[in-house]
């Protein structure tokens, strides 16, 4: 690791805006110590809340339930706050998984047919997905609590659902048409030849070959709906349906306007958890969602 | 006669191919269409008519009260001072990500494992939702819990007390969560700029400040675009952040125009027909500031 980052890396002279790349003679060690300090520092302050956090959540302190002693009494309190944490962590993981399967079905499909077929509408179509990125939270949310009232989708996560994979189309749209056409077409007209439907070409040809995209397509929704906070807000009121991110932020205030930080601090490492967890085993395809949405720019 | 006749069921063959391609594409996209027409297609219309009707929260369409319902939005005795705290906010935190943005893509941009490993590090606060990270700084400001819990006692300072503390209390939160993600746009931007250009400018003698400033920067200026874009539109509608860290406090001094939206409908007015305006005025205020964007980054050739 030392002889790679002193070949090319950069000391704390060329930390200034200017400081393109620019490969330069191997120097001592030494003087590349305030390179290493400040980005170390750096580092430190991206990754230093959430290790607090963690640590926190398990150490004593006074007007918590973890008063004295390290221990796990923070996550016993969440456990037991009101439906329980059991009943939050359940709803969250429903609503996220729905909102992953049918954001990943609607985008395949939809994204198979924008790029392997000519329809009539089908720019007036994709126009108005990608408008959806045009158009405020807010200013949806509050026409879509009216509507699912008035279809008896109030106050459930199924509701939630599919409104956060509508948010969810218009990048999901814009990945797997990206992804299918980069697939050349002489694979689905060799499938073809062989007697394959068009059907049976995305199931035997293409889905294989798009699975990258769909992996991120499908590790976006699941980040966005496990952690979107103004949708539940809006659309649930039953604290039994409650997900994750609203019971923890209710339960900051439970007797007497007195915050029970030591529960809270639990309730973020159970929050974070899954994310960063996701996030390290796939940074590959996270990476590359945010890429693709550079493109377009 | 034979060969015209072929030719015309040629024809018709490759016209009825064409309509059932046609049909069976319709078909691949008929649920994206049903989402978008039922979801938000419908809504957008509802919320129009919202807009120009009197709309209580549980007494449904009560008829026409326009234009009470705008004027009522921007009389609110909250609007004036939402709209300044909001741009206020949008300017200094559009301004710290872009230029942080740059400048951790520039300290990382090389392949080596200790600039992978700072990547990852910047990268990874983006995983965490914005309602759990707005609860991790929640507890990591506060006087008691808080890491400088001692040393806000011994000083008097804190964090969210001030509304100039709770505005720069949030920035430095949003920054936190979203500078890793400005890197990569970055990144991306970057990695789009030639070789062969840095080595001509080399040639010619600029100096490092000069590469930068007449290479570097008019290059990228579609990834100014998309980001200032992304990041002006996601600050102007800000919500969570403010919503659990400062709750609109100190003395209200921290509404912003969405959470001003979200009052209007669900806490204390609960009305619908005023929320809806002010979330059209909302709506209209955004793509006049979108399209002035976009028409300002426009690289002059294009002219």
């Amino acid at each position: 690791m030392t002889a790679i980052s002193e070949r090319s890396g950069t000391d704390a002279s060329e930390l200034h805006p200017a400081g393109q790349v620019r490969r330069r003679a191997p120097r001592a060690l030494a003087q590349r110590m305030p390179f290493w300090v400040f980005t170390g520092a750096l580092a430190l302050i991206f990754i230093y809340p959430l290790l607090w956090t963690g640590v926190a959540s398990f150490s004593p302190q006074p007007g918590t339930a973890q008063a004295e002693g390290w221990g796990v009494g923070n996550y016993v309190t969440l456990a037991n706050y009101q439906a329980g944490i059991w009943q939050y962590l359940a709803n969250s993981a429903f609503m996220s998984l729905l909102t992953v399967l049918l954001t990943v079905a609607i985008s395949l499909l939809g994204g198979y047919a924008f790029a392997r077929f000519d329809f009539p509408g089908k720019n007036v179509l994709f126009l108005a997905t990608l408008a959806i990125l045009m158009v405020p939270y807010a200013t949806l949310l509050i026409p879509l609590y009216v509507l699912l009232n008035q279809v008896g989708l109030a106050n459930s996560l199924v509701g939630v659902s599919l409104v956060l994979t509508m948010f969810q189309l218009p990048f999901s749209l814009f990945m797997m048409r990206i992804s299918f056409e980069s697939v050349p077409r002489a694979l689905d007209e060799a499938a073809r030849v062989d007697g394959c439907n068009s059907w049976s070409v995305l199931w035997r040809v293409l889905v294989p070959a798009v699975k990258p995209g769909l992996i991120t397509v499908g590790l976006f929704a699941f980040l966005t709906a496990w952690n979107d906070f103004i949708a539940p807000l809006i659309l649930i009121t039953d604290t039994n349906r409650m997900t994750l991110p609203l019971a923890v932020a209710n339960l900051r205030v439970q007797v007497q306007g007195i915050v029970d930080y030591g529960a809270t601090e639990a309730g973020v490492v159970i929050l974070a958890l899954p994310c960063i967890l996701l996030f390290l085993i796939l940074q590959r395809h996270y990476v590359r969602g945010f890429m693709s949405g550079a493109l377009k720019g | 006669m034979a060969f015209a006749t072929a030719a015309r069921e040629r024809r018709r063959s490759t016209m009825s191919s064409r309509r059932r391609s046609a049909l069976t594409g319709w078909l691949y996209a008929s649920p994206l269409a049903v989402f978008v027409i039922v979801l938000f297609i419908l809504p957008l219309g509802l919320v129009l008519q919202m807009s120009v009707s009197d709309w209580p929260l549980l007494g449904g369409n009560q008829g026409v009260n326009f234009p009470d319902n705008y004027v009522n939005a921007i009389d609110n005795r909250f609007f004036v001072d939402s709209v300044i705290f909001t741009l206020k906010y949008t300017v200094a935190a559009t301004v710290l990500l872009i230029g942080l943005g740059l400048g951790l893509a520039m300290l990382v941009q090389e392949s080596t494992r200790w600039k992978g490993f700072l990547r990852s590090s910047f990268l990874i606060p983006s995983a965490l939702g914005l309602a759990s990270a707005s609860l991790l700084f929640y507890v990591l400001y506060s006087p008691s819990a808080g890491p400088f819990a001692d040393f806000m006692e011994r000083t008097g300072i804190t964090f969210l007390g001030t509304p100039t503390g709770a505005l720069w209390s949030t920035v430095f939160l949003i920054v936190w969560r979203y500078a890793g993600f400005y890197m990569l746009l970055m990144l991306v931007g970057l990695q789009g700029i030639p070789d062969e250009v840095y080595e001509a400018a080399r040639i010619d003698g600029a100096s490092r400040w000069q590469i930068f400033r007449r290479v570097t920067l008019p290059l990228l200026r579609p990834t100014f675009a998309l980001t200032v874009v992304l990041c002006v539109t996601g600050s102007l509608l800000a919500f969570e952040q403010f919503y659990i860290l400062t709750k609109g406090g100190p003395d209200n001094s921290t509404i912003t125009v969405v959470q001003l939206i979200y009052n209007m409908a669900f806490q204390g007015q609960n009305d619908l027909g005023m929320a809806a305006a002010l979330s059209i005025i909302v709506l209209g205020a955004l793509i006049v500031i979108n399209i002035f964007q976009l028409r300002a980054f426009r690289s002059p050739d294009e002219e």
